[in-house]
């Protein structure tokens, strides 16, 4: 599995595409430290390419990668290896070379010029959100077949989660306004992966306002140490859950 | 006819002699009570350092009382601890501690009931259920005192310096602390209120209610309870203060509450869950205020008329404003505000096009305060775009026609 990911990574890094990515990634973020002198508000910044950014190019470079990498996974499956095996090393690799990427590209400069709570936490759902949109892009790659539609799906359910369920959110929220609503808000929070990024940064960044009469119900959910852990527990669920059923798919899978 | 005078004063200066009683453990005098019987009007007592038990002491005639190396006057928990109810008294460097506390009767460390021209300076207040507590008097000086609250149980303490039915105090210096209200004025008028340094109030830092023509500046209020209430008062002008974090759900910087004709300058208000918050305001002038890491800098209700807000920088909220209707009457002009993205074409420093200080989203928020789980998602930030090029929902007239292109410096 890991002779896989070592494979994986070489070939990753020739392509250079990951490289551009970096490179982008360390550029936005110095740019943005510098530019700003308040270190707050290029955290602020930054968090919507985290929220944005990082997801899309997870997504799509992981399901171009994918198909571009078909020939060599139809070539593994002809080995004495596990399907299993042979998934999880190029989830493994693809893994390694994005979170590679992120942390360079956003966590050096963070590590520079804002190393307090707020940046370890961004770096944090930044990290958890380039694994989780990995997995989903795997899913979709292993789902469809054809190409197009692989990354078709895969765009779509970037769309889906960075903008679409935020609106559905929102309409819910209208619909039900009379009735009390914490807890739900809460579970329809943890049904999206960037939702849950964004609350674990907002509980660093907008305390102030947080604490307002509704907000104060999930500082005291969310801010506290079982919060945290319930957050990156959902991340991880997240995480594995769609590398799990692309496991099963791709097991079962007529190549 | 003016020598005659001057020589009726050189007498009087000369036949009248001031005799100075002395306090302690081991004089003659050993009892404030017996200090007090055997003075005489314009005598000085002077209090030696020790501990003396001290139990509803009425000062009843115009004396100085000193303390020397701050003496403590203790009140065993049993009643009130000093009365003043004469004018003209001093009293200066001594230690207030141990009154009663009960809900029947505000006990308080130091009463000073009708009196004029009573100085209270240096004086240390520790464990009493109210401070200060000023009552009908007039022309008092309250001068670098320090009172920390008592811990009788949660939120069973009183004021630290209470002012009722009061004209001319001066309140300065003063360092208080773990009360309900630092300073709390009922109908107090002609009140200056300076240098004080108000922090851990379970309530507010400073309470006025129905005090008039007041003034107080240069104070700092942190970490109260629900921050600074100022409530169906006339003329009281705020001039740089510090309004710092004050966290809550119910907290304010600033709360204004049926005010007029008041002038809040050089302000700053810095990480509080709502900076001000403004209901029945009218003829209020906001100038040359910060607002930087609050929650809501403003919160102006629609019931606010002819309030003028001009000069003042808003930055690094998370939201600039928030209102529950239409605002009308009122004027906002040539503030600074961090989120503005107009731009300047004719170079005059000041945005071609106008700002909405309410977004989308805080109008959404105050309709169904559970979206603000939703703060800072990218769906919000296109539909505030969206409305902010096609204004719908938010208050037309909540604008800012001509915003700054840059900070000012309040200095």
């Amino acid at each position: 599995m890991l002779k896989i990911a070592k494979y994986v990574v070489y070939d990753i890094l020739r392509s250079k595409v990951l490289l551009a990515y970096t490179l982008f990634l360390l550029l936005v973020s110095l740019a943005l430290f510098s530019l700003e002198t308040d270190g707050a508000k290029s955290v602020v910044s930054l968090l919507s390419i985290v929220l944005i950014i990082v997801p899309l190019i997870s997504v799509v470079f992981t399901t171009t990668y994918f198909y571009n990498a078909y020939e060599f996974i139809e070539l593994l499956v002809a080995q004495p290896l596990g399907r299993n095996t042979i998934l999880l090393g190029e989830f493994l690799g693809v893994a390694f070379s994005m979170m590679a990427a992120f942390l360079i590209g956003v966590g050096v400069p963070m590590l520079v010029y804002s190393p307090n709570a707020m940046g370890g936490v961004l770096l944090l759902s930044g990290g958890g959100l380039t694994l989780s949109f990995i997995s989903i892009a795997f899913f979709s790659s292993v789902a469809m077949r054809d190409k197009a539609k692989g990354i078709g799906m895969s765009l779509l359910l970037w769309f889906y989660f960075a903008v679409i369920y935020d609106a559905i959110v929102l309409g819910i929220l209208f619909s039900f306004s009379d009735y009390p609503l914490e807890k739900a808000v809460i579970a329809l929070a943890s049904l999206n992966p960037i939702d849950m990024a964004r609350i674990m940064v907002l509980m660093k960044l907008d305390i102030s306002a947080l604490m307002g009469f509704t907000g104060a119900v999930y500082k005291q959910f969310f801010g506290s140490s079982f919060g945290l852990v319930y957050t990156l527990g959902i991340m991880l669920v997240w995480i594995i859950l769609p590398l799990a059923v692309s496991v099963r798919i791709f097991k079962k899978k007529n190549l | 006819m003016r020598y005659i005078f001057s020589l009726l004063l050189l007498v009087s200066i000369l036949f009248c002699e001031a005799k100075v009683i002395t306090l302690c453990n081991q004089c003659e005098i050993k009892e404030l009570k017996q200090a007090i019987a055997v003075s005489k009007p314009f005598d000085t007592l002077l209090i030696k350092k020790g501990i003396y038990t001290c139990m509803n002491e009425t000062i009843n005639k115009p004396l100085t009382v000193i303390g020397e190396n701050r003496p403590a006057l203790d009140g065993q928990l049993k009643d009130e601890v000093l009365v003043v109810m004469s004018d003209h008294v001093n009293i200066i460097g001594i230690e207030i501690r141990n009154s009663k506390c009960g809900s029947m009767k505000d006990y308080s460390g130091l009463r000073v009931f009708k009196s004029k021209d009573v100085k209270i300076e240096d004086c240390v207040l520790f464990n009493t259920y109210f401070g200060i507590y000023l009552s009908d008097s007039k022309h008092i000086l309250v001068k670098n005192c320090k009172s920390k609250g008592a811990n009788y149980g949660n939120s069973d303490t009183g004021n630290g310096i209470h002012l009722w039915k009061c004209d001319s105090v001066q309140i300065e210096d003063c360092h208080l602390e773990g009360h309900r209200d630092g300073i709390y004025l009922e109908f107090a008028k002609h009140c200056f209120i300076q240098n004080n340094y108000c922090e851990k109030n379970f309530r507010y830092g400073v309470h006025f209610m129905f005090s008039d023509n007041d003034i107080y500046e240069n104070n700092t209020f942190t970490n109260n309870g629900t921050g600074v209430a100022v409530m169906y008062s006339k003329g009281v002008h705020m001039f740089n203060n510090k309004f710092q974090n004050n966290w809550g759900d119910a907290s304010y910087g600033l709360l204004l509450k049926d005010m007029s004709n008041g002038i809040i300058n050089g302000n700053s208000f810095e990480n509080n869950t709502i900076g001000v918050t403004m209901e029945g305001g009218t003829n209020m002038r906001f100038e040359k205020n910060n607002f930087t890491k609050n929650g809501y800098a403003m919160k102006v209700m629609a019931n606010c008329r002819l309030d003028t807000f001009v000069r003042n920088n808003f930055a690094g909220n998370t939201f600039d404003a928030s209102t529950n209707g239409e605002l009308k009457e009122n004027l906002f002009e040539n503030n600074y505000w961090d989120k503005y993205e107009g731009y300047d074409l004719n170079r005059d420093k000041v945005g071609d096009i106008p700002y909405r200080p309410v977004s989308l989203y805080s109008v959404l928020v105050e309709q169904m305060p559970y979206a603000v789980m939703l703060m800072r998602s990218f769906t919000i930030d296109i539909l505030n775009r969206a409305e902010k090029n096609i204004p719908s929902i938010v208050p037309e007239t909540f604008v800012d026609d001509k915003p700054l292109m840059k900070m000012i410096s309040q200095k």
